[in-house]
């Protein structure tokens, strides 16, 4: 870049950038940022869990079954003597990604959805929105528990039937939000020069409408992890001996009155992980309201 | 709402014609014969198009009220609804209850006392509530009252004691989450006019949060009641799993399991069908909570007679 045009770029007042702004805010908020900590840490620990873990999460101790927790084996060791810390580490690859992926195959879905319904308003809105109700009037652990069954169980399998499980409330999310600004001065001269209705959805409306879907995404990991543990737990989503946090539980339900430590520990892990992730929810949610800006 | 209910009911038929798995030789067992198949492929009309099944289905369905039989127990399907049901309902409804009762004083609390100790306490306690998923919180609670007090069953059916941990875990969440919309909804109302005036006029502390400030706050709250009833009558499917409670949850979870499929598309409509009642009942508590929503419904004239 030329000398000259650098120091124009310097003298410019520095545009307000919404993101920063609303980083800034974040950075206030010390319960939103203790959550972030955790959940950040939590995604570093599993995914350096090869590094980490003492022990493989296959390995099997027939000398140490069930054992409380020791120094030896931090978290006890469970029914075929896996070491429960490994394997809450190695689960929290399958529990977190679980949650990740499923929002965020919901949520690209669900805008696609919602702004369509609410861009063109009308029948079309009328055809999306009366398809979702019908998904929604199934309680959401109902449709899972059915789209597994379909589906099978298994890693890939559950992640899909969390998605459309979301889909409907994120699809809801934006089109209440395109609605809300789909008759906006800057859509009127997108459309007064003969911008695509794609380009208008995509560019102008969709920026301008997704805060409130980054707040519903924070809290739908939470919800889905919780959701993916549930299957697990009954015994869709993933299989044992694969180490997810609710298939855990399961396995060690039947030894809760001898070896409470391996009911403790996975339980333990899924609370954090929600406690993490809905305190960073609300935070963003506070830091998003145009309410509280200042 | 019956369209909804035949929507679904289409859906979850549509679903279910995509599992894995002959119903033939599930019914069978494996050492059926390949003529013995397609005999029981005939009687249960497996071999006619998707169609005409999606028709016999939903004929049998809603205008025989025959939802057919299990494939492993021979048993109909609604009679053992029947059995079931009312469990799953007295669960539901007991986890609805409290978490209501329990709500509702922590979130006036919290509102009436902004911003001091009280209202930190009951957000950290529904922070912390949400966040504890209900099958590890009822493990933990049979841990500490059937294992180690001995105070309480930890599984079966029988008298109210039975129910008494299984709605307490199914409900904490629910307690965290109405708390919060509880709280946010009495600060949206409590510094209203209206509240002041009636301060002023000398209404008793009590009679204000109760009668002017809460019951302007329902609405939003009612909404949340209503969603929350949908996530407890999914979660007291995982919570009875848990307390070995033969109820709706057990039948489709067992269902699912042994590649029962009919069990689970019954109890799956069925299910959102006392769902959607039950947002039904929801609409019109509105109506009851808020005049102006009666009004919408009011006669056309009326409406006519306010706007002018």
């Amino acid at each position: 870049m030329p000398e000259a045009m650098l120091e124009r770029v310097k003298t410019q007042p520095k545009k307000k950038s919404e993101f920063l702004r609303v980083l800034k805010q974040l950075s206030y908020n010390k319960m939103a940022m203790l959550g972030l900590v955790i959940f950040v840490t939590e995604l570093i620990l599993v995914l350096l869990a090869p590094l980490i873990a003492p022990y493989n999460y296959t390995a099997m101790d027939t000398a140490a079954i069930r054992e409380a927790p020791s120094l030896t084996h931090w978290f006890g060791t469970d029914d075929l003597g896996r070491d429960i810390l490994s394997r809450i580490l190695y689960g929290g690859r399958f529990s977190l990604t679980m949650g990740i992926f499923s929002i965020m195959i919901s949520a690209t879905y669900g805008a696609v959805i919602g702004s369509i319904a609410g861009y063109f308003g009308g029948r079309v809105d009328n055809v999306i929105m009366r398809l979702l109700d019908i998904i929604q009037s199934l309680p959401g652990m109902l449709l899972t528990i059915v789209i597994s069954t379909v589906l099978g169980a298994g890693y890939l399998n559950t992640i899909l039937a969390l998605s459309v499980n979301g889909i409907p409330g994120q699809a809801r999310m934006l089109r209440a939000q395109m609605m809300k600004n789909r008759g906006a001065e800057y859509v009127e001269a997108a459309q007064s020069i003969n911008c695509s209705k794609a380009r208008i959805i995509a560019s102008h409306l969709f920026p301008n409408s997704f805060s409130p879907l980054i707040v519903q995404m924070t809290m739908g990991v939470a919800n889905m992890i919780l959701m993916a543990s549930s299957l697990s737990f009954i015994g869709l989503g993933v299989q044992p001996p694969q180490p997810e946090w609710g298939a855990m539980l399961s396995g060690a339900r039947q030894f809760i009155r001898s070896s409470p430590h391996m009911v403790i520990f996975p339980g333990l892990a899924i609370a954090i992980t929600i406690l993490a992730l809905n305190l960073m929810g609300d935070g963003l949610r506070d830091a998003l309201d145009p309410k509280l800006k200042k | 709402m019956i369209p909804i209910i035949l929507g679904v009911a289409i859906l979850v038929f549509t679903l279910m014609t995509f599992c894995p798995g002959d119903p033939a030789s599930i019914i069978l067992g494996s050492s059926a014969t390949e003529e013995d198949l397609q005999a029981m492929n005939e009687q249960l009309g497996l071999n006619k198009p998707f169609l005409v099944r999606l028709g016999v289905f939903l004929r049998d369905t809603f205008f025989r009220f025959d939802l057919g039989t299990s494939y492993l127990t021979r048993i109909s399907i609604v009679d053992s609804i029947k059995e079931y049901l009312p469990r799953t309902m007295i669960l539901t409804i007991a986890t609805m209850l409290i978490s209501v009762t329990l709500a509702l004083p922590f979130g006036i609390m919290a509102a009436t006392h902004q911003g001091r100790w009280q209202d930190h306490l009951s957000m950290v306690f529904a922070l912390i509530g949400i966040s504890i998923p209900s099958f590890w919180l009822a493990l933990l609670l049979i841990l500490l009252f059937s294992v180690k007090l001995k105070w309480l069953p930890a599984m079966g059916i029988g008298g109210i004691q039975y129910y008494i941990l299984p709605a307490l875990s199914g409900s904490l969440g629910g307690v965290a989450g109405l708390a919060r919309q509880t709280r946010s909804s009495m600060l949206d109302v409590i510094r209203a006019d209206y509240i002041t005036t009636a301060r002023a006029k000398g209404v008793s502390e009590f009679k204000v949060i109760t009668r002017h400030a809460l019951k302007n706050a329902l609405i939003p709250i009612i909404t949340v009641v209503g969603t929350q009833f949908g996530k407890h009558l999914g979660g007291t499917m995982v919570i009875e799993t848990i307390f070995g409670i033969p109820g709706m949850g057990q039948f489709i979870i067992t269902g699912v399991n042994q590649r029962d499929y009919p069990v689970v598309q019954s109890g799956a409509i069925f299910l959102a069908a006392v769902f959607s009642i039950c947002m039904l009942a929801v609409d019109l508590l509105y109506a009851a909570a808020d005049p102006r929503i009666k009004a919408q419904y009011a006669g056309k004239r009326r409406k006519v007679k306010e706007h002018a």
